[in-house]
């Protein structure tokens, strides 16, 4: 992995030199901040009501449900966020020429993109991240469901790494990053709601279908379920994309 | 050293360069010429990694291009001709970013990039960024990359053009400094640049090399005729009629304007200026210029490019 550092550093600087990263930030927490604000009533008046209803009571966790339609909300916003943070990976290299510069340095191809992804990957982190106080503070004044939220974040790294990862690969596919952009939004937005075809399409077609939905498998996750078939289906998808994304570099050298 | 043998790349169906040898011994500075479009960038771009030949081999400081490329790339310091750059970056964290990929250490990383930044006279534009340089600066900013890590072969891909004189003469400078202990490969159109900062020119036209050799046997091998310029007092049609009727001149053209101006074309085996300066004393002429005019590089690439390259003894 000979270069992997320089070029991570040099990504993660030019992205939080980029004005798009700072405009991406702001919506992505102001759309969260409004979700937080949303969903949040809406479990407190759910849990005034169920509270006048003892037997359902015992069952209803206030935290889990806050949770579980919180991160909803935030992974569809990610649909969104993923591929402006990627569109630049490959796409502006390639336009500007740096690539000739990237090309002949004695990096490898392979800690190039690990490079790169990861630079995207602690980015989005760091976005997520910004939303766990309010999390943390709901869970100070009801019920301290640390496991949950640990899960369901983690669950919202792992699919947000598998829309970076797709994004990474867009990428590579043209120099044009508004084009890359839209691939990767197209595709994140045909792979999310794939699973809800599984009920008109037959029995063998229908658990593909729902097998290879992202939503499907965030959906365990989410409620504080692991999974390690979800947690494996991200990881895959993840790896796979990248390793598309390996060969489509290494063809640029040979293409010119 | 370089050394390659046979490169051939095709674009599509477009031959970029065809069956390309040559041969750079350490230490030496070579110059690589041609008219914009006959494939010197395609043969660098090869020889540095960038892209695979599409027949033929290469080696660089003894590595294979195709087998042990990292090798190659970590020897080998490379001025891209668009001179892309990181545009957001300062120049500095831009070096930082080159020297990390180099392979410096983090220990010899501030020395090292002070060294390249003064080397090429960025001390005041460090912490600019690179968007906002000019493009002279942005070619120094080009070349302080390529020197990182102190490289013991370096490829410069037309270094000085799109510079003012000021700045092609320090960059020259820099170049002729670099070579005390490194190989040189520099691509250039500029012709006076070649012969003044390489001892050796390999000359390439339509994909081929048509010519390798130092400038000045290039300039004694395709001399067919010596011109001679000489420029007397007075009308000179007599005595310019007297000096063509001398043995071993073969032509000789005349301009008057108050003095008389004539080139006079001898044949190479024999200096004729002081029987030519003979006869100008004897015909009572004032003597005001006798001199022999240089054929230059420019000649010889123009014949080179232009003619067919079969006999002249051009093939070496």
């Amino acid at each position: 992995m000979k270069g992997f550092w320089p070029v991570f550093a040099k990504e993660l600087y030019v992205m939080f030199m980029s004005p798009i990263f700072y405009v991406v930030a702001f919506f992505f927490l102001l759309v969260s901040g409004v979700f937080f604000n949303y969903i949040l009533a809406q479990v407190i008046m759910v849990s005034f009501q169920i509270a006048q209803r003892p037997e359902l009571a015992r069952e209803f966790s206030m935290m889990e449900l806050f949770l579980r339609s919180f991160l909803w909300n935030l992974s569809v916003v990610m649909l969104f966020v993923a591929p402006l943070l990627t569109m630049r990976l490959y796409a502006e290299e390639r336009k500007s020429g740096t690539i000739e510069l990237l090309y002949t340095y004695p990096v490898t191809d392979a800690a190039a993109l690990a490079g790169k992804f990861a630079a995207c990957v602690t980015t989005f982190a760091l976005l997520i991240a910004a939303t766990l106080p309010g999390v943390i503070a709901v869970a100070l004044v009801s019920a301290p469901a640390w496991k949950l939220i640990l899960c369901g974040y983690i669950g919202l790294f792992l699919l947000g790494s598998a829309f970076l990862s797709l994004g990474a690969f867009a990428s590579t596919l043209t120099r044009n990053q508004i084009i890359s952009a839209i691939i990767t939004f197209g595709l994140l937005l045909v792979l999310w709601f794939i699973g809800e075809a599984q009920s008109t399409a037959g029995s063998l077609l229908g658990s593909i279908l729902e097998y290879v939905s992202m939503s499907k498998h965030f959906e365990g996750l989410s409620k504080g379920l692991v999974d390690s078939r979800d947690i494996l289906f991200y990881v895959v998808f993840s790896a796979f994309f990248l390793f598309l994304s390996l060969r489509q570099i290494s063809s640029y050298r040979w293409r010119g | 050293m370089i050394e390659a043998r046979g490169l051939t790349k095709f674009f599509g169906s477009i031959g970029a360069i065809k069956n390309v040898s040559f041969q750079i011994d350490k230490g030496e500075v070579v110059g690589f010429l041609g008219p914009n479009g006959a494939g010197k960038s395609t043969a660098i771009r090869i020889l540095t990694c960038y892209m695979p030949p599409s027949a033929g081999t290469a080696a660089v400081e003894g590595f294979d291009i195709m087998e042990n490329s990292l090798q190659i790339r970590q020897r080998v310091g490379y001025l891209p001709e668009s001179v892309p750059l990181y545009h957001d970056l300062t120049v500095n964290r831009f070096l930082r970013f080159a020297a990390g990929s180099k392979g410096v250490e983090a220990k010899r990383m501030n020395a090292e990039i002070s060294r390249v930044i003064s080397a090429c006279g960025l001390e005041k534009d460090a912490n600019r960024i690179i968007r906002n340089l000019s493009k002279g600066f942005r070619q120094r900013v080009g070349l302080a990359q390529a020197l990182l890590n102190d490289p013991s072969v370096l490829i410069l891909d037309e270094p000085t053009i799109g510079l003012d004189p000021t700045q092609i003469i320090e960059i020259r400078r820099l170049i002729k400094e670099l070579s005390q202990r490194r190989t040189i490969l520099l691509s250039s159109h500029i012709l006076p640049e070649v012969a003044q900062l390489c001892r050796r020119v390999i000359i390439i036209n339509k994909g081929e090399i048509v010519a390798t050799d130092s400038p000045e046997n290039l300039t004694s091998q395709l001399q067919k005729t010596v011109k001679i310029v000489l420029e007397v007092t007075g009308p000179g049609r007599e005595f310019a009629q007297a000096i063509e009727n001398m043995a071993g001149v073969q032509k000789v053209s005349l301009e008057t304007n108050g003095t008389s101006r004539l080139v006079i074309e001898t044949d190479p085996a024999t200096d004729m200026r002081p029987e030519i300066a003979a006869m100008a004393v004897q015909r009572g002429c004032g003597l005001l210029e006798l001199r022999t005019m240089q054929l230059s590089l420019e000649d010889i690439f123009m014949q080179l490019v232009t003619e067919e390259p079969s006999g002249e003894g051009a093939e070496s």
